[in-house]
């Protein structure tokens, strides 16, 4: 029978914590990022000029059809290779992530804005709203609410995918709990602790969504 | 009435794929005049309504509405979007589904227009809408949302939006058809008071009575062309052609539906 001694990580407390800090900061970023890029596909996806279509369809299929993994990976070693732009594991990291994240925000987004009745977009134009002023005032309030809980859901996996960057040897939770694993020979009690760590964080916020979707119900 | 008409539309032109709505329509409203475009469904008219704030932008003919001039077909250019949105604050519509915003409150949807393509200040926004919300009877609703509105007061809010922006004209595409019977009263009932105040009107409708009543040139349309036009109780109690008399028999055959109101 294993004996478990998880005072052994008390020691490691900095590092893990550490790792934590750099996961939530990460996930901010490309939650950030991702949306901006989704918005912007999304966007793409319903212009008017077949050419911006086109190139939004290529984006958000090119990355969602491929693994994030393999993507971390193309970005930081064979990127440079190709074009010669170096970078550095972080940015590489934040760039394949946000993109990745982007694509199936796009998605999301664009189910939102076409969910929104045409009536809507129709009454804004008959009161002298220019497109965008319409969109920005009249549709992306009303689809917002109806793309939160999907927009929530998709974070969640993206908070989950930061995990990966540590092939990239950058310093997240993960790559922090293998040094601690290595370190203390416990790789059990320190692998268990992080699941937990990540499990703390993220399953209040699963509730946040469930609340959330049934609000929507609700209100609909 | 006198002087230039206030609409002129020439060989108006538009098909849907390989479905031509609209064949050739020529139409003009004297300032302060009321038409009412009647027809069968599928006839064209609502269609036309909407290429005259240039929602639906037609295929080929031209459109002038006060100063504003667009011509269509192959060599024109599309108007930029900008002056497209300008051309469209300057003309009201008013929709059958009402399309009020559900995120705002009644004063917020009336003063949506002044706020964003006015860019008037909050205040004065505010104090406009007001009055708009006044004149429609519904004063006292402002604060509230439309979801919590009667299909009739959702109209009359959506026709104080339109209002607020002080349009040239006032297009009413089927404003009462979503209405449950006992409210299309009081909706028409604001339409009536803006006939009276001289506001240029372009409605289509399915009442018959009413456009008697209020319009004071009737268009009949159908399959895409104008079929009878002229002073609205002469198409509507003595119609000229065969087409016309048909439609109009359904309304005839209701009864009540063409009683003139007060007369």
């Amino acid at each position: 029978m294993y004996q478990w001694d998880f005072g052994i990580l008390w020691s490691y407390r900095w590092l893990l914590l550490n790792g934590l800090g750099v996961t939530v900061g990460f996930t901010a970023a490309i939650v950030a990022f991702g949306l901006v890029a989704g918005l912007i596909a999304a966007l793409g996806m319903l212009s008017r000029f077949a050419v911006l279509r086109l190139a939004a369809l290529g984006f958000i299929e090119v990355f969602r059809c491929t693994p994030i993994l393999v993507q971390l990976i193309w970005f930081y070693y064979a990127m440079p290779i190709l074009t010669g732009l170096e970078m550095t594991a972080v940015s590489a990291s934040i760039f394949a992530l946000s993109l990745y994240g982007g694509s199936f925000y796009a998605e999301i987004i664009r189910g939102g804005i076409v969910s929104i009745d045409a009536g809507q977009g129709e009454a804004g134009a008959a009161l002298g709203m220019t497109p965008g002023q319409s969109m920005r005032r009249i549709v992306l309030p009303q689809a917002v609410k109806r793309m939160l809980p999907a927009l929530m859901n998709q974070s969640i996996i993206q908070f989950k995918n930061t995990s990966l960057v540590s092939v990239l040897a950058v310093p997240d939770l993960v790559y922090q709990s293998q040094v601690a694993a290595h370190d203390s020979f416990r790789p059990l009690e320190t692998y268990t602790a992080v699941a937990l760590a990540y499990f703390a964080i993220l399953f209040p916020l699963t509730i946040l969504v469930r609340l959330g979707e049934r609000r929507l119900a609700s209100a609909a | 009435m006198t002087g230039e008409p206030k609409i002129e539309i020439a060989d108006l032109r538009k098909s849907f794929g390989r479905l031509d709505v609209l064949r050739g329509i020529g139409l003009s409203v004297e300032t302060g005049g009321v038409v009412a475009l009647i027809g069968p469904s599928g006839s064209g008219k609502s269609t036309l309504l909407r290429c005259l704030n240039l929602l639906v932008v037609p295929d080929g003919g031209r459109i002038r509405v006060g100063d504003e001039r667009f011509s269509f077909g192959s060599g024109e250019k599309l108007p930029p979007a900008k002056r497209l949105a300008a051309f469209r604050a300057g003309t009201g519509m008013v929709f059958q589904h009402f399309n009020l915003f559900p995120h705002m409150s009644v004063l917020g949807n009336v003063m949506e227009g002044l706020v964003t393509v006015r860019r008037l200040p909050k205040a004065e926004a505010a104090e406009r809408a007001r009055a708009q919300l006044a004149k429609v009877g519904l004063a006292d609703r402002a604060g509230q949302y439309p979801s919590t509105l009667s299909g009739g007061q959702k109209q009359r809010v959506a026709i104080a939006r339109a209002l607020a922006m002080e349009p040239g004209v006032m297009l009413f595409d089927e404003v009462t058809s979503a209405l449950d019977p006992e409210l299309v009263g009081e909706v028409l009932g604001v339409i009536r008071a803006l006939a009276a105040e001289g506001m240029t009107m372009v409605i289509v409708t399915h009442e018959i009575a009413f456009a008697r009543d209020v319009a004071n040139r009737v268009v009949f349309m159908r399959g895409g062309i104008v079929v009878e036009e002229g002073p609205a109780r002469q198409v509507i109690d003595a119609p000229r052609e065969d087409a016309t008399r048909t439609f109009l028999s359904h309304f005839h055959r209701g009864g009540a539906a063409l009683a003139p109101a007060g007369s």
